[in-house]
């Protein structure tokens, strides 16, 4: 009974996953290393970022093993984490605003604007 | 079992009154997760209610850094170390992350040993776990040490720049360091009770009196994993960012 509720898998697999955890590490360290920056900085930390994530979730907390009724209890409601970014952009995009304008040692420059 | 398929049928009546029946109501047999120990589907829901609370963090983190009108501190400089002679950036770091990269790992092993029934190669990599998440927080003590001896750094600011950088790291990394020590807590009572042979005796639990099962170790790791896993985002947004 126990044996049927069991995550019982190769070991290959994890050793495989922990080799490809190490290259993704190296490969996010060397974006800095190698001080690449810009767009191309950031899409290659997110994208690093997603793999290793996707693979700790997926491989080593059995996550494509189990049934879709636990993935979906999961994987949905961290979802909306998507809108609270957007809200959190949005609060901080007119606060850097208003403190450019009101508060920055050089608001005479945004005065010559009006 | 009985009681449990009148409740479903009969009316009401048969249905067990005040707190005995909050009890009997929610024990009832109704199992949503098919397969899954209740012990890890209940770690599953603590663990996304841990992701909402790092998530906080994170995003409160974005919020105050693209807010600041200060210049934001270089983490790639702020985290170098001189080693033999050379100024390496952000190597602390980039170490400490391959620690919990290998101590993931072998916890992972230990689940697998678990549920092969051995007993002391399950006990050994819990440990190597357990060593490898203390020496990540020994690392972060240092990394610690430094920011507010030499550098200056605290909660409400710093001489590098923006001082939400000083509140946003110790909030940060500082919950991630509680659990990363509360893991290793919880990693050697979990290799003690393994070495002792509570799971192959199946002998009762100390807290739920059920028997105890290598289940046990699979729901540890799960805890363990997700502490990697919060690592991963730290060290893309806070340190690589």
């Amino acid at each position: 009974m126990a044996q049927a509720e069991g995550q019982q898998h190769p070991l290959g697999v994890y050793f495989k996953i922990w080799a490809l955890l190490f290259v993704l590490s190296a490969a996010s360290y060397m974006v800095d290393y190698m001080q690449i920056e810009g767009y191309i900085r950031w899409f290659l930390i997110i994208i690093f970022m997603l793999l290793k994530a996707g693979l700790i979730v997926a491989v080593f907390m059995h996550m494509v093993w189990e049934r879709f009724a636990l993935v979906y209890a999961v994987i949905v409601p961290p979802l909306v984490l998507i809108v609270f970014v957007g809200i959190g952009a949005l609060e901080a995009d007119y606060t850097w605003f208003a403190r450019d304008i009101f508060l920055s040692p050089n608001d005479f420059v945004v005065e010559a604007h009006h | 079992m009985t009681q449990t398929a009148q409740a479903t049928t009969a009316d009401s009546t048969d249905l067990l009154p005040g707190t005995s029946g909050v009890v009997a109501d929610w024990s009832s047999d109704q199992r949503a997760f098919k397969r899954v120990p209740w012990g890890k589907a209940m770690m599953w829901i603590f663990l996304i209610s841990d992701t909402f609370i790092f998530s906080c963090f994170l995003i409160a983190y974005m919020t105050v850094r693209m807010s600041t009108t200060d210049p934001w501190p270089y983490p790639s400089e702020v985290f170098a170390l001189t080693m033999f002679g050379h100024k390496i950036p952000l190597i602390l770091i980039a170490i400490m992350t391959f620690v919990l990269i290998t101590s993931s790992g072998t916890m992972a092993l230990a689940v697998n040993f678990g549920y092969r029934k051995n007993r002391r190669v399950t006990f050994i990599l819990l440990l190597v776990t357990a060593l490898l998440g203390a020496t990540f927080v020994g690392m972060q003590a240092f990394e610690w040490t430094k920011l507010i001896v030499e550098e200056g750094v605290r909660p409400w600011g710093n001489p590098l720049g923006a001082p939400q950088f000083g509140a946003v790291f110790f909030m940060i990394t500082g919950f991630h360091g509680t659990h990363v020590s509360i893991g290793v807590l919880f990693l050697i009572i979990v290799a003690v009770k393994v070495l002792r042979g509570n799971m192959d005796d199946e002998r009762p639990g100390f807290m739920t009196g059920k028997p105890q099962r290598y289940e046990m170790v699979e729901t540890m790791g799960l805890y363990w994993h997700f502490v990697d896993l919060v690592w991963v985002f730290i060290f893309a947004f806070f340190y690589l960012w």
